[in-house]
């Protein structure tokens, strides 16, 4: 190896055992300096595992489509829209679909991602293999994702290069008419406010 | 920097794998990391363009066999190292201490710090901050600059000196490059930016398929609007 190893913080493959105890090390170091809390981040751990996920986008998707003026401001200022129904957080963009468009989001430089309206983002949204791959051939990797656009739609690619982040909003699927905003929430998954999937119908996604 | 973090269009990537019903943390460690960072950015200790800066600094194949939350460690490890906060020699003090069962901390509350990191998830950060008027309109056509700084860019490599059109006029932001080496925040206009397939892939391009990249104006010149790009 390199004279230079020692600027690294770990070697690759670095057992779980030794990781966590680096984490709990530099945790207790930072407590000590009373610049951490453990409470603090006992806090935001539960926050993202329990409070803060894509239920939070798809309150936004259902109002979107039940109300023609919710969407039509949440497509010109999304920050400002979704401040409306209690999120933030975030300066947001949010891209619409339609029958001859489909938006697609991704991070090739790093993991950019709205987390206030969906969570963490899931490991393949980090991995190299989407933020390589999504921005040059997005055709082949919704396929991947079981999505399959006729040629004629096109695909818009959304790399989140700033401090901006990118919502899709995606079409409501045929069959969903007459369901009330609670229910339409229920079919608004996380994949398809990243673009990598399309909302279902009703039937479909009870299943 | 050309590092290996830039790898949008990089050819050698499988599928794209995923895992259902994947849990939000895949181990407790990996929350902590995130809870730590989280509080270094509450603490000011460093802002967000240094902290991706620090990531992209990790060795190449480093940065390629580590996890996400591994290269987060990394990143908060080498700057708290390089903002003297904390010594690498301390911290393998106290794994060790650990390892033997005792932590020296003592216990440490801190309401307001955990209002403030709660309040993070709901808060806008103030990225956008006035500067000068955007000197490009919706519909202009522009030239990314052909450079490839040693620092912090965010004007990824696979989009360098290609032509594009301003798709929306953003407001004026922090602008990284420099706010990641202390230079500054000079805020100044951002743009999304839109490029056809074909001028960034070449031949293999899938059609209709154009990428939207947010940059700010000094990565941009003025084209001269001599053919349509669509």
């Amino acid at each position: 190896m390199s004279g230079t190893h020692d600027d690294h913080g770990h070697h690759h493959h670095e057992p779980e055992s030794l990781l966590s105890l680096r984490v709990r090390a530099l945790e207790s170091l930072l407590v000590e300096k009373k610049l951490v809390a453990s409470e603090a981040v006992d806090r935001i751990v539960s926050a993202y595992e329990e409070d803060i996920g894509p239920h939070n986008g798809a309150k936004v998707v259902a109002r979107a489509w039940i109300d023609p003026g919710y969407r039509e401001r949440l497509l010109a200022d999304g920050t400002a829209a979704i401040e409306e129904l209690g999120f933030g957080g975030v300066d947001l963009q949010v891209v619409e679909n339609t029958p001859g468009v489909h938006n697609l989001v991704v991070c090739t430089l790093c993991s950019c991602y709205p987390h206030a309206l969906i969570g963490l983002p899931p490991v393949w949204y980090k991995s190299f293999e989407y933020r390589s791959r999504a921005v040059r051939e997005p055709r082949v990797v919704l396929r991947e994702f079981g999505v399959d656009l006729p040629e004629s739609t096109e695909i818009r690619i959304w790399d989140s290069s700033a401090e901006l982040r990118y919502l899709v909003l995606p079409e409501r699927s045929a069959g969903a008419e007459r369901l009330s905003e609670p229910e339409l929430a229920k079919l608004v998954t996380r994949d398809a406010m990243i673009g990598v999937a399309v909302v279902q119908p009703p039937a479909a996604a009870a299943r | 920097m050309n590092g290996i973090h830039d790898m949008g269009g990089m050819h050698g990537f499988g599928r794209v794998e995923r895992e259902e019903n994947e849990p939000v943390f895949r181990a407790p460690w990996e929350g902590r990391v995130l809870g730590i960072t989280r509080a270094c950015a509450v603490q000011h200790i460093f802002n967000i363009d240094e902290s991706r800066h620090a990531i992209e600094r990790m060795a190449p194949a480093d940065y390629l066999g580590a996890s996400y939350y591994e290269r987060w460690l990394d990143r908060n490890i080498r700057l708290l190292v390089e903002k003297g906060v904390i010594t690498r020699e301390e911290l393998e003090r106290r794994m060790a201490q650990l390892a033997g069962g005792t932590d020296p901390a003592p216990l440490h509350s801190d309401p307001k710090l955990t209002d403030r990191m709660l309040r993070m998830t709901k808060e806008r950060t103030p990225y956008r901050q006035p500067g000068p008027a955007p000197r490009f309109a919706r519909g202009d056509r522009v030239l990314t600059r052909h450079d490839a700084p040693v620092g912090h860019t965010r004007l990824p490599r696979y989009a360098r000196g290609k032509p594009g059109v301003i798709v929306r006029v953003h407001g004026t932001f922090i602008f990284p490059d420099t706010n990641a080496h202390g230079q500054g925040e000079q805020p100044h206009a951002l743009y999304s930016v839109r490029f056809d397939a074909a001028l960034l892939w070449g031949a293999s391009a899938e059609p209709r398929a154009p990428v939207h990249i947010d940059l700010w104006e000094r990565y941009l010149e003025p084209a001269a609007p001599a053919r349509s790009t669509s």
